[in-house]
């Protein structure tokens, strides 16, 4: 009750495009250093892409994949509605852009398993 | 006669610290939230702090926490913001709190001025009054700004503003962007450096919770929308 000022649409767009922000933030240094092994030590990279194929990490492939859009379309959707002077329908902006990239992600999934 | 309804009402008492009350109060008919502050305060405890003036929503001196919302008041009906016989009030979220429900709106219009949200004039009183076409594009967009009554329920609804006591806030940003419309002003410039700096419009990140919240429903997310565009293209302009 003391938050109720938070519940709405675009706070919680703003919410999970700070998550989002910060998770990848957070794995991108992982994941570079795992592709650095394609140039310093191919052999492990192998082994690593082999661990890759178990489904706990195909799960969090597709975890990634969902942050990076729901990332880029939030992004994409800030700029949209802060460069182009919109009167409204910044709601329905927000709402596609959370839709549109649990499609895009859910493709990824369908497409990984 | 059917029996008395009662509702019960916690009512922040103290100033940075302090402790909610709880007060029993009398359901009427048609009763808004001041009308309860107003009840307690006259019927149960006369040393309760709060502050109101025009009851009819033009004044804003009236906005407070209700649910943890901030709400104007005055124009607040009770049966909207009752959950189970129950209802919470606090001062104005993001001010200091002088007492009970009264905060301390200074900072507030502090950052009006500090956003250059006040009148640069081009002309003097000697000169004839200069003809303002109602249909034109800038100042069609100052129309919606114009009706802020300055209640500072936006600026309690902002997220950014807890996070950084430097950030201007909408009200005041929104007041920039009605200013820097106005074909009377002379110092766009003045404007447009007051909003981006450490505390100006780019702190926002577009929550929205102003709009959602703003008793006349206004947009100064909008409005900050428009300084980020001025700023931008401005900032380009400047390096060529
Ligand atoms: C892939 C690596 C990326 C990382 C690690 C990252 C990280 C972050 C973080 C931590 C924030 C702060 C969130 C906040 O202030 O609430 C942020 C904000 C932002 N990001 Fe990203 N980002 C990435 C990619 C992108 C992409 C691809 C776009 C656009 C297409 C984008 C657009 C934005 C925008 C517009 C903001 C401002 C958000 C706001 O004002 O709240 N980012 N990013
Ligand atoms: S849109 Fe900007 S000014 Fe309005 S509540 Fe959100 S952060 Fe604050
Ligand atoms: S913009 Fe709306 S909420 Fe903010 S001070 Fe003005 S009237 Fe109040
Ligand atoms: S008392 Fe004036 S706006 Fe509520």
């Amino acid at each position: 009750m003391r938050h109720g000022h938070r519940t709405h649409t675009l706070w919680i767009a703003y919410l999970l495009h700070r998550i989002s922000g910060v998770a990848l933030a957070l794995f991108l240094p992982a994941h570079f250093w795992v592709l650095s092994y394609a140039l310093n030590a191919p052999q492990k990279l192998d082994g690593f892409l082999h661990w890759a194929e178990t489904p706990i990490v195909k799960l969090a492939e597709f975890g990634l994949v969902f942050l990076l859009s729901v990332h880029m379309l939030g992004g994409l959707r800030l700029m949209a509605l802060e460069f182009l002077p919109w009167t409204s329908g910044q709601k329905t902006a927000a709402a596609s852009a959370v839709a549109a990239s649990t499609f895009l992600a859910g493709i990824f999934l369908l497409r990984a398993i | 006669m059917p029996k008395e309804q009662q509702m019960s009402v916690s009512v922040w008492r103290g100033g940075a610290t302090g402790a909610f009350q709880s007060f029993d109060v009398k359901m009427e008919d048609n009763q808004t939230v001041l009308d309860v502050v107003a009840w307690i305060q006259q019927y149960a405890d006369p040393t309760l702090s709060y502050r109101y003036a025009c009851r009819v929503g033009m004044c804003g001196s009236c906005a407070m926490m209700v649910n943890g919302v901030p709400r104007w008041t005055c124009r607040t009906h009770v049966n909207k913001v009752l959950k189970d016989g129950h209802m919470e009030i606090g001062p104005l979220r993001n001010l200091p709190v002088i007492k009970d429900l009264a905060t301390d709106m200074d900072p507030f219009f502090d950052k009006w001025i500090a956003a250059e949200g006040l009148h640069h004039p081009t002309q003097t009183r000697d000169d004839p009054i200069e003809t303002i076409d109602p249909a034109n594009a800038a100042r069609v967009e100052i129309n919606a700004g114009i009706e802020c009554i300055n209640c500072s329920v936006c600026y309690a609804a902002c997220d950014t503003v807890a996070g950084n006591p430097d950030y201007l806030g909408p009200a005041a940003l929104q007041r920039a962007w009605s200013v820097y419309n106005d074909s009377k002003d002379a110092n766009k410039q003045a404007i447009l450096d007051a909003v981006s700096g450490v505390g100006g419009c780019h702190n926002c990140h577009s929550q929205g919770s102003c709009a959602v919240h703003c008793p006349n429903d206004l947009n100064p997310m909008n409005a900050i929308a428009g300084l980020k565009r001025e700023t931008a293209r401005n900032f380009f302009k400047r390096r060529t």
